[in-house]
C-alpha cells in the first residue's frame, strides 16, 4: 500500500518536471532537428538565442511593458483596495466585482474585447493599449495581496496616529504604507511575473512593433523547429529558479502563494 | 466610518475607476460586435444582425464547444487523481525533503509561462521527441506513436499545466483537516484506506468541489496548450476565435464564440459557489 503510494508520487512528479528536464538537454543538443537523444554536445542554440533580433526587441518591450503595467497596477490596486476595505460608498460591491472579474475572464475573451474596443475608438496597437491589458489582467492579484495586508493592520494605529493630530493622508503615508511594504512587494513582484508571461491577451492586442518576447517565441516555433526555442526555455527556467529562490529569502514563498490561493 | 470620508477618497478611486470603465467598455464592444454583419474581406463591419447568434448551432462550431466541455472534464478528472495524493503528501508527510521536492516541483511550473510549458510538450510528444525517441532505442516500438496534435497528447499537457494550481487548492483544503479526526478513526480500528474513504475524502469535499470546477473553468479559457499541441487538428474554443479573427478577419463572430465561452465559465464558477454554499449547510466545511 504505502509502496504503491509513493510509486504514484514519484510518477506524478516526473510527470511535472519532465518536460523542463528534456527541454533543458535538448538545448545542448548539436543537431538542428528535434531529436532525443541527443547525438552530441554545443552551445550554438544559445547563441542563436541570444543574437536573435525578434527575441532581443520582443525581451525589450517585454520589459518596458512589464515595468509600465506592474507599477501602474501596483499604484491604482493599492489606492482602489484600501478605499474598497475601509471606506462605505455607493457601487463599492459592483466596483471590486468588475476589478476582480479578470481572474475568471478567460484571457481570450479580454484580448477580442480589447481589440475590438482600441478599432472601435480608432486606436492602434500601440503600447498603450498592450499596457493597459496587461494592468487589468495583473490588478487583482496586487488588490488581493493589499487586502492580506490590510487585515493584518490594527485599525488602533491609525485611530491612535488620527488622535495625536495626524491628517486622513498621513495616516495612509505614515501608517498604513510602511506596513504594507511587504505585502506590496509581494503584490508588484507577482504582477511582474504575470505581466511577462502573459501570451494569450497579448497575442491579441500586439503588433509586429509591439511584439513580447513569449509572442516573439511562438512566432519562432510556428516558423522554425530547431532548438534555438529549447536554449530560450532553459534560459528563462533558470531565470525563473533564481528568481524564485530570491523571492523566497527576500519575501518568504507563504506570502507569495497566499497570492496565488484563491485562484 | 462612511461619515468621514478624507479628502484624498477621490483621488484613490479615480484611477480604479477608469480600469474598470475600460474594462467595461471592452465587455460592451464585445457584446455590439456579436450584432454586427460580417464582410467577408474586410474589417469594416456591416449592419445589425442576429445572424452570428444563429452560426453558433452549426455542427462544426458545437461539436468545438463539446470538444472543449470534454477535455476540460477529463483534464479536471485527471488534476484531481493526479493532485490529490500529492496534495495529501506535501500536508500530511513527515518527511522534509519529500515535501520540499513537491512544494519546488509545484512551484516552479506555475511562474514559467504559458509558451515556454507548451513548447516543452512538443519536444517530449514529438515524432522523434522524448518518448518516442526513448522507446525507440528500447527496441519496444518501430514506428513512432502518434502523441503530437492528438486529443491525447492535448489533455496530457493540459494536466501537467494545471496541476500546480490544483494542488495549491487541494493542499489549503487539507491542511484545515484537523489530524485528530484520522487519529481518531485509525485508533477505532479503521484501515489507512478506510481513514482516507471515510474522513479524510468527505471532509476535504469543499476542496475538491472549488479545485475541480475551477481547473474545468480555466481548461475551458486555455489557449496556447491546444494552439500548439493541437496544431490545428485539436481546436478548444479559443483557437477557433484565434482563427477566425486572424485568418478570416470574422471578428463579429469571434467575439459570439469568445462571449459565449465567458458565459458558460461564469455559470460554472455560479454553480460551484450555490455547491459550496450547500456543503457548508451540510457542515462538512
Amino acid at each position: 500500500m504505502r509502496f504503491l503510494y509513493g510509486l504514484l508520487i514519484a510518477v506524478t512528479l516526473v510527470y511535472v518536471t519532465l518536460p523542463s528536464v528534456v527541454v533543458i538537454i535538448t538545448a545542448f543538443s548539436d543537431k538542428a532537428l528535434l531529436m532525443f537523444p541527443p547525438t552530441g554536445f554545443s552551445l550554438k542554440w544559445f547563441e542563436r538565442a541570444i543574437g536573435y533580433d525578434d527575441f532581443r526587441k520582443g525581451l525589450a518591450n517585454g520589459l518596458i511593458i512589464t515595468a509600465w503595467a506592474s507599477t501602474i497596477a501596483l499604484v491604482c490596486g493599492t489606492l482602489a483596495a484600501f478605499v474598497i476595505e475601509r471606506f462605505e460608498f455607493a457601487g463599492k460591491r459592483t466596483l471590486e466585482a468588475v476589478l476582480l472579474s479578470p481572474l475568471v475572464i478567460p484571457h481570450f475573451t479580454l484580448g477580442v474585447a480589447m481589440l475590438i474596443l482600441a478599432s472601435e475608438i480608432n486606436m492602434s496597437r500601440t503600447f498603450t493599449l498592450v499596457v493597459i491589458c496587461h494592468v487589468i489582467l495583473v490588478l487583482p492579484f496586487v488588490m488581493r495581496a493589499v487586502y492580506v495586508s490590510l487585515r493584518n493592520i490594527d485599525p488602533a494605529l491609525e485611530r491612535a496616529a488620527a488622535s495625536l493630530g495626524a491628517s486622513p493622508l498621513t495616516v495612509f503615508l505614515r501608517i498604513d504604507l510602511p506596513l504594507l511594504a511587504p505585502g506590496l512587494a509581494g503584490g508588484w513582484l507577482f504582477a511582474a511575473i504575470l505581466s511577462f508571461n502573459e501570451f494569450t491577451a497579448t497575442l491579441f492586442v500586439t503588433g509586429q512593433r509591439t511584439q513580447t518576447l513569449p509572442v516573439a517565441m511562438y512566432t519562432y516555433v510556428r516558423e522554425y523547429a530547431d532548438p534555438t526555442m529549447a536554449a530560450i526555455s532553459s534560459m528563462l527556467i533558470a531565470a525563473t529558479v533564481l528568481f524564485l529562490v530570491a523571492a523566497n529569502r527576500w519575501l518568504g514563498l507563504e506570502r507569495i502563494l497566499s497570492i496565488q490561493q484563491a485562484r | 466610518m462612511p461619515d468621514s470620508r478624507p479628502a484624498y477618497f477621490a483621488w484613490f478611486i479615480l484611477p480604479a475607476l477608469f480600469l474598470a470603465a475600460a474594462l467595461t467598455a471592452s465587455l460592451a464592444s464585445l457584446l455590439q460586435f456579436g450584432f454586427r454583419e460580417h464582410i467577408p474581406g474586410s474589417l469594416q463591419v456591416g449592419g445589425f444582425t442576429l445572424g452570428n447568434f444563429g452560426r453558433m448551432g452549426e455542427w462544426v462550431y458545437l461539436r468545438v464547444f463539446l470538444d472543449s466541455l470534454l477535455l476540460s472534464g477529463c483534464t479536471a478528472v485527471g488534476n484531481l487523481l493526479l493532485g490529490y495524493p500529492l496534495a495529501y503528501a506535501l500536508v500530511r508527510s513527515d518527511s522534509k525533503l519529500l515535501k520540499s521536492t513537491i512544494l519546488v516541483t509545484t512551484i516552479v511550473p506555475m511562474f514559467t509561462g504559458d509558451i515556454v510549458r507548451t513548447y516543452s510538450w512538443l519536444v517530449v510528444l514529438g515524432k522523434n521527441g522524448f518518448i518516442n525517441g526513448t522507446l525507440k532505442s528500447a527496441g519496444l516500438i518501430d514506428t513512432p506513436l502518434e502523441l503530437l496534435y492528438t486529443p491525447l497528447g492535448v489533455l496530457i499537457a493540459l494536466v501537467q499545466y494545471s496541476l500546480p494550481v490544483m494542488v495549491v487548492i487541494l493542499a489549503a483544503a487539507i491542511s484545515h483537516i484537523d489530524v485528530a479526526y484520522e487519529k481518531a478513526a485509525a485508533s477505532l480500528g479503521a484501515s489507512p484506506l478506510s481513514v482516507l474513504w471515510n474522513v479524510t475524502l468527505p471532509l476535504s469535499m469543499p476542496g475538491i468541489l472549488s479545485g475541480t470546477v475551477t481547473i474545468f473553468a480555466w481548461t475551458l479559457s486555455a489557449f496556447a496548450t491546444p494552439q500548439l499541441v493541437g496544431g490545428g487538428k485539436v481546436n478548444m474554443i479559443s483557437n477557433m476565435v484565434y482563427q477566425l479573427g486572424f485568418s478570416n478577419f470574422d471578428f463579429p463572430f469571434a467575439a459570439v464564440l469568445s462571449m459565449v465561452a465567458l458565459v458558460l465559465v461564469f455559470l460554472l464558477l455560479y454553480f460551484m459557489a450555490l455547491g459550496m454554499r450547500r456543503l457548508e449547510r451540510v457542515g462538512l466545511h
